[in-house]
């Protein structure tokens, strides 16, 4: 007994000592989270060169490194570093606002996906950019909105994405249709057609990505624009109970529904998709445009091969509307070289560079001009239908606390179509929640 | 996190290690400075990385980030002071709701999956410790699903279980084990018992080997079956083995998440564990509420890990086995009963090299 309370004490003892040392280290580390510092310094004059630090997420095809390197050769006394990121889109944006957050002059020009830049902007992790910084008359409109935070130009657009529509062209001339669906009854009643056919056995009729995943978002998205509605109004107020939205959502709902969908589309995301259709299990399918060399691909591994088209994403009454993807180039109020970081944002998203990255990579510049230029669509034949689905695509919601609203969408819109609530029940809890969050 | 950081209950490291000979009875004054003296770097660096980031968690778990935009649309930088108010929110509302249902999760994934783990482990260890060819080449086999990185099991895990993989080929069903509902339960415990069973295992393994030959061998001989010899000498014997195989286990997982994380997906309801939900919050810098979070998961813990140990008398720190030597020699009788009352807490390979101590004395 003795024993036992001795142990006692001398836990007490230590844990006490213990304390205390904690207690004086918290002093000494406590204020860093509330010194956050003064923001009208972001009115921005670009002063300071030096060198940079580009910071971004990955790019394999290393058309970005070319682009620096032509910088750096240059502007020998202004050279810029590559810093990247880890290929996941949370960590990429968890490091940038940790390095926002402690003011680090680490990280001078940020590649920002679409959805950040009103959190950046919002907690002044970004500076506006001058007007003249980016020749935006020239950009596609949707990806100039995109950078933009309550009228002011935030970002300086680098490439985008938007949704295909892939469709069997060779089934849809079996059943005798001309042209493909553009509407989401057209796309019925084409399935019903198709599906009668004997080529088309165990077929279903059309996937898009419906796990509870930013791909979700994206999906209930364009069902809710091409319905005619929005998410959220340009206040940023969320507008996901009108008739419209609700159209939308039972676009969805239906689907899995009446069979339309496979019922396994629930955990699809892209590349599930993709294996579906090029294992010809699928009449249709919503995709980005990156699918489209492996689909094509001739070496055997795309039963698709040939067999396919793509045109823009069907609507309720014409065509649909996509949502936007695709990264734009933003300055950190914390380095310290922002004249250089200015030049060199303007000289990376330049539609000379642009261009010139073509010759590398797939991803979809943000000048409509290069998509309509004959030697680049002899290499990339889908770019054509992919400037019209961007001249008609709307952005994501563009609210500042972006991670909580992707995810009350997910959830409410997976709850829905998964059939644990009706739509209006789900649209209701998803107004809720989101006018909550934009408050 | 300071999730991750959570010590074992009753956690009281710098003490001598067991069966350092020392005078009992009163110490000299300059004794109790020089011992101080020699512990303060081990202090100094638990408090460091313990205490503080523990302190921490708790003191910006009473803050808030003010909500709300101003006229141009900035965040508003303040981080106001709020009390518990965001330990309130985990029994009301919305963040209730969610909070109540990681914390079940966590809870019943701890259950199921530790039981499972602890049955086949010891059958693992039954099967390992026959004396047969290729015995060596089954045990290191047996370590490969531990040796495995969480995240790299969660994604073979993932592709096994997808609409068209191998299980449903198997089955011949078609359930959608990453969706939500009970299958995807069901998907993260076999994938998770897989994992951990080998770990049980060869702990379990390892106080089995330390049981002399001879105790079965006279079973033998008095009569006793295989069944008998099982229940009567070596589930006894491998007990207190058993017993801190297991709460490590528990402790283990309960801060479980990369496994749903990679295997399900985050958001998850089905699956969503206390340590997911902290981390969802920080990442939506809400760092007041998602320190609650996390204070909460230690607390819970600290409390299973305490009774674990108190009423179970899980064996941690070898202190039970030192007072079973001191039965035996009568000169030892006096150090085991010191290092009884002083040691709290040692590693497993501590306890288990104490363990092993004894029992050769035996």
């Amino acid at each position: 007994m003795r024993q036992r309370r001795r142990t006692w004490q001398t836990l007490l003892a230590t844990t006490a000592s213990l304390t205390v040392a904690a207690v004086a280290l918290t002093g000494c580390g406590g204020t860093s989270t509330d010194a956050k510092s003064n923001p009208k310094a972001a009115a921005a004059s670009f002063e300071g060169k030096g060198p940079i630090n580009y910071v971004s997420n990955r790019d394999a095809s290393g058309a970005a490194n070319k682009t620096i390197e032509e910088w750096n050769a240059a502007h020998p006394e202004e050279k810029v570093t590559f810093i990247e990121l880890p290929d996941s889109a949370d960590q990429q944006r968890q490091q940038l606002i940790q390095n926002a957050q402690i003011k680090s002059d680490t990280f001078s020009v940020l590649n920002l996906d679409v959805v950040w830049t009103s959190e950046f902007a919002a907690n002044k992790w970004i500076l506006p950019l001058p007007a003249d910084a980016v020749p935006t008359d020239k950009m596609i409109p949707a990806t100039v909105n995109a950078a933009t935070y309550r009228d002011t130009l935030v970002g300086a657009p680098y490439y985008t994405d938007g949704a295909l529509f892939y469709f069997r062209s060779d089934l849809l001339q079996a059943a005798g249709i001309a042209a493909p669906p553009k509407t989401w009854d057209e796309m019925k009643t084409a399935c019903k057609a198709i599906l009668a056919l004997p080529e088309a056995a165990g077929m279903s009729c059309y996937t898009g990505q419906f796990d509870k995943n930013e791909a979700l978002t994206v999906n209930f998205s364009e069902a809710v624009a091409s319905a005619g509605g929005t998410v959220v109004d340009a206040d940023g107020k969320p507008t996901v109970t009108t008739p419209e939205a609700k159209a939308g959502l039972n676009l969805l709902v239906d689907g899995f529904k009446d069979g339309m969908f496979p019922s396994d589309a629930i955990t699809y995301l892209e590349e599930q998709g993709r294996r579906a259709f090029q294992d010809g299990k699928l009449v249709f399918m919503r995709n980005w445009p990156f699918l489209h060399a492996s689909l094509s691909a001739t070496d055997g591994s795309s039963k698709v091969a040939g067999k396919f088209d793509i045109t823009s994403i069907p609507g309720t009454d014409g065509p649909g509307v996509s949502t936007l993807g695709g990264r734009s180039l933003a300055i950190s109020p914390f380095t310290p070289n922002k004249a250089t970081a200015l030049e060199f944002v303007k000289f990376f998203t330049s539609e000379e560079q642009a261009q010139k990255r073509l010759a590398l990579s797939s991803r979809a510049p943000v000048y409509a001009a290069l998509f309509e230029d004959p030697a680049v669509v002899a290499k990339r034949p889908f770019f054509p239908t992919l400037l019209t689905s961007l001249n008609n695509a709307q952005p994501r919601p563009k609210v500042v606390q972006y991670g909580a609203t992707t995810k009350a969408i997910q959830e409410e819109a997976y709850a829905a179509i998964t059939g644990k609530k009706d739509t209006d029940t789900a649209l209701n809890d998803m107004q809720a929640k989101l006018t909550e969050l934009s408050k | 996190m300071t999730t991750t950081t959570a010590p074992p209950a009753g956690a009281q490291t710098g003490t001598p290690r067991p069966g350092s000979p020392r005078r009992r009875g009163k110490r000299s004054p300059g004794e109790g400075r020089m011992a101080a003296m020699l512990l303060s770097p081990t202090l100094l660096v638990l408090a460091l990385v313990i205490v503080y980031p523990l302190l921490s968690a708790v003191h910006q778990s009473l803050f808030r980030a003010e909500s709300g935009l101003d006229a141009d649309g900035f965040v508003s930088d303040v981080d106001a002071f709020v009390g518990l108010a965001n330990y309130a929110d985990l029994f009301a509302g919305e963040s209730g709701r969610r909070f109540l249902n990681a914390f079940a999760n966590t809870t019943f994934f701890t259950v199921t999956t530790v039981f499972l783990e602890t049955v086949l482990g010891l059958c693992l260890a039954l099967a390992m410790n026959r004396a047969f060819r290729g015995r060596s080449f089954l045990r290191a086999s047996i370590l490969v699903p531990w040796a495995v990185p969480t995240a790299v099991s969660g994604l073979l895990w993932r592709w096994i279980f997808q609409s068209d993989g191998i299980a449903n080929n198997l089955l011949g069903s078609e359930i959608l084990w990453t969706a939500e509902g009970n299958a995807s339960k069901l998907a993260v415990i076999i994938a998770e018992v897989w994992k951990t069973a080998p770990f049980i295992g060869l702990l379990v393994l390892a106080g089995m080997q330390v049981i002399p030959g001879e105790v079965y061998e006279a079973a033998r001989i008095d009569g006793a079956g295989w069944w008998r010899q099982l229940g009567s000498i070596t589930l006894p014997l491998v007990k207190p083995t058993l017993l801190v195989a297991v709460l490590f286990r528990m402790l283990d997982a309960l801060r479980m998440f990369d496994l749903p994380f990679v295997l399900i997906g985050p958001g998850k309801e089905s699956v969503e564990t206390l340590s997911m939900l902290a981390w969802d919050e920080s990442n939506q810098l809400r760092y007041g509420s998602a320190s609650a979070f996390a204070v909460m998961l230690f607390l819970y813990v600290a409390v299973v890990a305490i009774v674990f140990v108190k009423v179970l008398g899980a064996d941690v720190t070898g202190a039970k086995e030192l007072k079973l030597m001191s039965k035996k020699t009568a000169r030892k009788n006096r150090l085991a009963a010191q290092a009884a009352a002083t040691a709290e807490q040692s590693t497993a390979d501590q306890s288990n090299s104490a363990q092993k101590k004894a029992e050769a004395t035996r």
